[in-house]
C-alpha cells in the first residue's frame, strides 16, 4: 500500500501540469481565476487546444481518437486542469454522449459524431429532465411516434444546460407509452437543434446567469437513424450514461484551486485591524477544509484505483461518496471565498454595466464573482442525482437497506 | 500509489481475524473486563507466539521487520474486537522509544523481550497540568551516582499499571514548555519510589497514574533532545489508534445495519425509513473519509520531513476523530435505547471512540495545530 504517486504518474502529471501552463491562453486562465464560468468560446478554444494534442476524449478508447488512459491518469489529468485553473472540457460530448455512442452508436454514428464532439465542432447538450420527471426520470412523458422514416418528437424539457449554445441535443424520449414497465418505452434519440419544432427558452438562475434552459418540442421530425441502441431500450441506454464511469465527480481541484485563491485574497482585507488571513476563525475554518479536501483526495484514488481493478468497468457505489463529499466541498469552498469578499461580493451592478466598456473598476477585480458562484454552486448537490439521491444509491448497493 | 496488500498482510490479517473470532467474542470479552488485570495474559502470548508482539520490530532483534501497514491491519482487527490487552502502550508507544532513542544495548535487550511476550512497556509523558501539550513536562531528572534520579508525577499512562518497565519523560534542562531540556529515561516499574495507582478507563481499557518520588532512571537516548522522539512515539500512536477507530467504525456499523433490517417498529423494519436510510449513508461516507485518513496517517509514520509528518498525521487525527464521533453517536442513536445499555456492544464502541479521540491531542487541538500552520 501506497499512497504517493509512482514516478511514472508523477511524469505523466508534470507532463499535463507543464502542457496546461504552456498552452493555457492567459486571458482565459485569469478569467478563471478569478471565478468567472467559462464563456462558450473559453471552452471550445481550450477544448481544441487539448483536441490536438489528443487529450481532449479523455476517456475515450484510442481507437476513436481518445489517449488510452488509466483511472488514475484520467483523475490526474482532470485534477491538473481543475486546478490550472481551466475549462472543464463539454462533459455533454465527452463523459456523455462519446462513451454512449461508442457502447451502443453503429459505425456510422460513431463516424458521423464521435469527431465533432471530441474537436467541439458541435456542441451537445442533454434532454433528459422534465417538469415531472426530476429524480423521478423514468416518469419522462416526451413523445416521440415513429412515422415512416422520422420520429414525431412532442413534449418538455427543462434544467437544460447550456442549450442556447448547444448544436445538438441527446434526447430521452417516450416511444411506447403502452410498456408493462415505465422504463421500458423510452428511446435515446439525437436531435439537430435547427429542426422545425424546437425553442429554447432561457431560465435565469439565482446567480443571475443564463446557463440553464426549457426545451420545447412541437412537432419535431427527427430521421429514424438518429435512433442510438434500439427502440424502446433508451432506458439501459441512459442508465449506461449517468453510471459511467465517474473519475471527476469530486471536482476536487475546483476545490483546491478556490482555497488558494480565497487565501490570496484573505491577505489583502482586514478583520478587526489585521489581515484576514491572520483570524484565527478564518484560519481554522481553512484548515478544516483542507482535512475534508485532503480526506476527500486519498478516498478518491482509492476508488479510481479500484475503476482499473474491475473486470466489469462498472463504477463503484462508492463513487457517491465522491459526489457528495465533492460537492459539499464545491458549496464549502465557494462559501469560504463569498465571505472573505464580505460586502464587496453583494453588489450586483456589474451584470448591469457589462455593457458599458469605458466604466472604471469600481470593486476589486477579485470580488465580482464570488457570490454568482457560491448561489450557482448550490445547483451541485441538487445535479448528476441530488445528493439525497446518492444516498438511495448507497443504501441499496452497498448497505442492502 | 497502491492500495493493493502484500500476501504476508492478507494472511496477518486472516490469521489475526480468525483467533479474534474464536478468543473475543463480546461475552469473552466482558469476562476479561472482570478479570483483576481488565485484559488476558493467556493471550498475550498467544500474540507473542503468533509474532504480533514483535511485528513492528526488526528481525535482529527477533521481529517481523514490519511497517505502519501492517500495524495499521493489526490494530483495525483490534479495533473490531475492542482488545483490551497492552499492545498499544508496549508495542507501539513503548518499541518506538526503544528504537529512536535507544543505544544498541537497551535495544538488544528490551526489544527481544517485547516481542517475545516477556516485557511490557508503558509511555509515561503527559502530566496532570499537561492535557496535550507535548512539552509541558515537570517532571525533573536529577544527576546522581553516575546516574539520574526522577521526581514528579505522570497521568493517564496507558497500562502503566501492569507494565514491567516505564518510559518516562523528564526535564534536565529548561523549563515548562520549552522544546529543549526533556530527556527520556527507562524505569523498572517495581523500583523503590514509585507507587502506580491502577484503574479502568471509562471504555475498560486501563491505565495508571504514577508518582515518582527519588527514583533511579537509566538514560534513554540523548540527554535534553527527547521532544522529537516524543513527537515521533506520540505520531505512531495517533497512526495505530486512528486504525483502531477505523476497526471501531466498522463494528458500529455493521451492528447498525443489522438493526435497522431486524428492529420491527410500526409493522415494518425501521432501515424502510428513508430518514433512518440516510443518517447509515452518511455514517458510511463518514467511515469512508475517516478510513482514508488512518491509511494517511500509516503512510506519514515513516514520512522524513518532521513538519510534513506532523501535518499529516494532524490531519488524521482530526479526520479520525470527526468521522468516529459521528459514526459512534449516530450508531447509538439508531439502535434507540439499546444502544444505551452496558450489555448491549454498541456503547463500548462508542467509549473506545470516545477515550480514543482523548488521547494524543483531541480533535480541537490538532485543529488549532494545523489553523497555526494554514499559509
Amino acid at each position: 500500500m501506497d499512497l504517493r504517486y509512482t514516478p511514472e504518474e508523477v511524469a505523466f502529471r508534470d507532463e499535463v501540469r507543464a502542457f496546461i501552463r504552456d498552452n493555457l491562453p492567459k486571458d482565459i486562465r485569469d478569467r478563471m481565476r478569478l471565478g468567472y464560468p467559462a464563456r462558450k468560446q473559453d471552452v471550445v478554444t481550450w477544448q481544441r487546444i487539448l483536441n490536438k494534442r489528443g487529450w481532449a476524449a479523455y476517456s475515450w478508447p484510442e481507437e476513436w481518437g481518445g489517449p488510452g488512459w488509466t483511472s488514475v491518469q484520467k483523475m490526474i489529468f482532470l485534477e491538473e486542469n481543475l486546478a490550472a485553473p481551466a475549462p472543464e472540457v463539454s462533459s455533454f460530448n465527452i463523459t456523455m454522449l462519446g462513451p454512449v455512442l461508442i457502447q451502443f452508436g453503429t459505425e456510422a454514428q460513431k463516424r458521423r459524431y464521435l469527431p465533432a464532439a471530441a474537436n467541439l465542432d458541435e456542441w451537445w447538450c442533454q434532454g433528459f429532465s422534465e417538469p415531472g420527471a426530476g429524480s423521478d426520470l423514468a416518469s419522462l412523458k416526451t413523445r416521440a411516434v415513429k412515422e415512416g422514416d422520422h420520429y414525431v418528437i412532442n413534449g418538455q424539457k427543462i434544467w437544460t444546460s447550456t442549450a442556447h449554445n448547444a448544436d445538438w441535443c441527446f434526447v430521452l424520449v417516450r416511444t411506447n407509452p403502452q410498456a408493462a414497465k415505465r422504463q421500458e418505452g423510452i428511446s435515446f434519440i439525437l436531435v439537430d437543434m435547427r429542426t422545425p419544432g424546437v425553442e429554447v427558452r432561457p431560465i435565469i438562475s439565482i446567480d443571475g446567469s443564463h446557463h440553464l434552459n426549457e426545451v420545447f418540442f412541437t412537432d419535431v421530425k427527427v430521421p429514424v437513424e438518429n435512433l442510438v441502441g434500439e427502440e424502446n431500450r433508451g432506458w439501459s441506454v441512459a442508465k449506461y450514461l449517468l453510471g459511467n464511469e465517474r473519475t471527476g465527480i469530486a471536482r476536487l481541484g475546483r476545490s483546491k484551486e478556490r482555497v488558494r485563491f480565497a487565501k490570496e485574497v484573505a491577505r489583502e482585507v482586514r478583520m478587526n485591524g489585521k489581515p484576514l488571513i491572520e483570524d484565527r476563525g478564518f484560519r481554522t475554518r481553512v484548515a478544516q477544509l483542507e482535512i475534508d479536501m485532503k480526506a476527500l483526495e486519498i478516498t478518491q484514488m482509492r476508488v479510481v484505483s479500484a475503476y482499473d481493478k474491475s473486470k466489469d468497468g462498472r463504477p463503484d457505489p462508492l463513487s457517491s461518496v465522491l459526489k457528495i463529499k465533492g460537492t459539499e466541498l464545491l458549496q464549502g469552498t465557494s462559501e469560504l471565498v463569498m465571505d472573505v469578499g464580505g460586502p464587496q461580493a453583494m453588489p450586483a451592478w456589474t451584470q448591469e454595466l457589462a455593457a458599458l466598456t469605458n466604466e472604471p473598476a469600481v470593486l476589486p477585480e477579485w470580488a465580482p464573482q464570488m457570490a454568482p458562484a457560491y448561489l450557482m454552486l448550490r445547483a451541485a448537490s441538487i445535479y448528476g442525482g441530488t445528493n439525497e439521491i446518492q444516498k438511495n444509491i448507497l443504501n441499496k448497493a452497498v448497505l442492502g437497506l | 500509489m497502491d492500495f493493493d496488500l502484500t500476501d504476508d498482510q492478507r494472511l496477518l490479517t486472516e490469521s489475526v481475524t480468525r483467533l479474534l473470532a474464536d478468543e473475543y467474542a463480546f461475552d469473552q470479552r466482558k469476562q476479561l473486563l472482570k478479570a483483576p488485570e481488565g485484559w488476558s495474559p493467556k493471550l498475550w502470548a498467544q500474540y507473542a507466539e503468533l509474532g504480533l508482539l514483535g511485528l513492528p520490530i526488526a528481525e535482529e532483534h527477533g521481529g517481523f521487520g514490519g511497517g505502519a501497514v501492517d500495524v495499521m491491519l493489526l490494530m483495525q482487527a483490534f479495533g473490531r474486537h475492542l482488545v483490551l490487552e497492552p499492545y498499544l502502550a508496549t508495542v507501539v508507544l513503548g518499541a518506538t522509544a526503544i528504537r529512536l532513542a535507544g543505544d544498541a544495548a537497551q535495544q538488544g535487550e528490551i526489544l527481544p523481550a517485547i516481542a517475545g511476550g516477556e516485557t511490557k512497556l508503558a509511555f509515561a509523558h503527559y502530566e496532570r497540568q499537561s492535557r496535550y501539550d507535548i512539552t509541558d513536562v515537570l517532571t525533573a531528572a536529577t544527576r546522581s551516582n553516575g546516574g539520574y534520579v526522577l521526581e514528579g508525577a505522570k497521568s493517564v499512562v496507558l497500562h502503566g499499571d501492569c507494565a514491567d518497565r516505564l518510559i518516562v519523560s523528564a526535564r534536565t534542562g529548561g523549563s515548562r514548555d520549552e522544546r529543549e531540556g526533556i530527556s527520556l529515561f527507562l524505569v523498572d516499574a517495581a523500583a523503590e519510589g514509585v507507587t502506580r495507582r491502577g484503574y479502568a478507563l471509562r471504555d475498560g481499557t486501563r491505565a495508571a497514574e504514577i508518582a515518582l518520588s527519588g527514583v533511579p532512571a537509566m538514560l534513554l537516548g540523548e540527554v535534553d533532545q527527547a521532544l522529537p522522539v516524543i513527537e515521533q512515539v506520540v505520531e505512531a500512536g495517533i497512526a495505530a489508534t486512528s486504525a483502531e477507530v477505523i476497526g471501531a467504525m466498522e463494528a458500529m456499523q455493521a451492528m447498525t445495519l443489522d438493526y435497522l433490517k431486524t428492529r420491527q417498529q410500526f409493522g415494518k423494519p425501521i432501515g424502510e425509513n428513508q430518514a433512518l436510510q440516510h443518517r447509515a449513508a452518511e455514517m458510511l461516507v463518514a467511515m469512508e473519509q475517516g478510513r482514508s485518513m488512518a491509511m494517511l496517517a500509516a503512510m506519514s509514520v515513516a514520512e522524513a520531513d518532521p513538519a510534513e509528518r506532523a501535518r499529516s498525521i494532524s490531519m488524521a487525527k482530526v479526520g479520525v476523530g470527526q468521522a468516529g464521533r459521528f459514526v459512534s453517536q449516530n450508531a447509538v442513536q439508531l439502535h434507540g435505547g439499546i444502544g444505551m445499555t452496558d450489555e448491549y456492544a454498541v456503547g463500548h464502541y462508542f467509549r473506545r471512540v470516545m477515550v480514543i479521540e482523548h488521547m494524543f491531542g483531541d480533535t480541537a487541538w490538532h485543529l488549532d495545530r494545523l489553523a497555526d500552520q494554514v499559509a
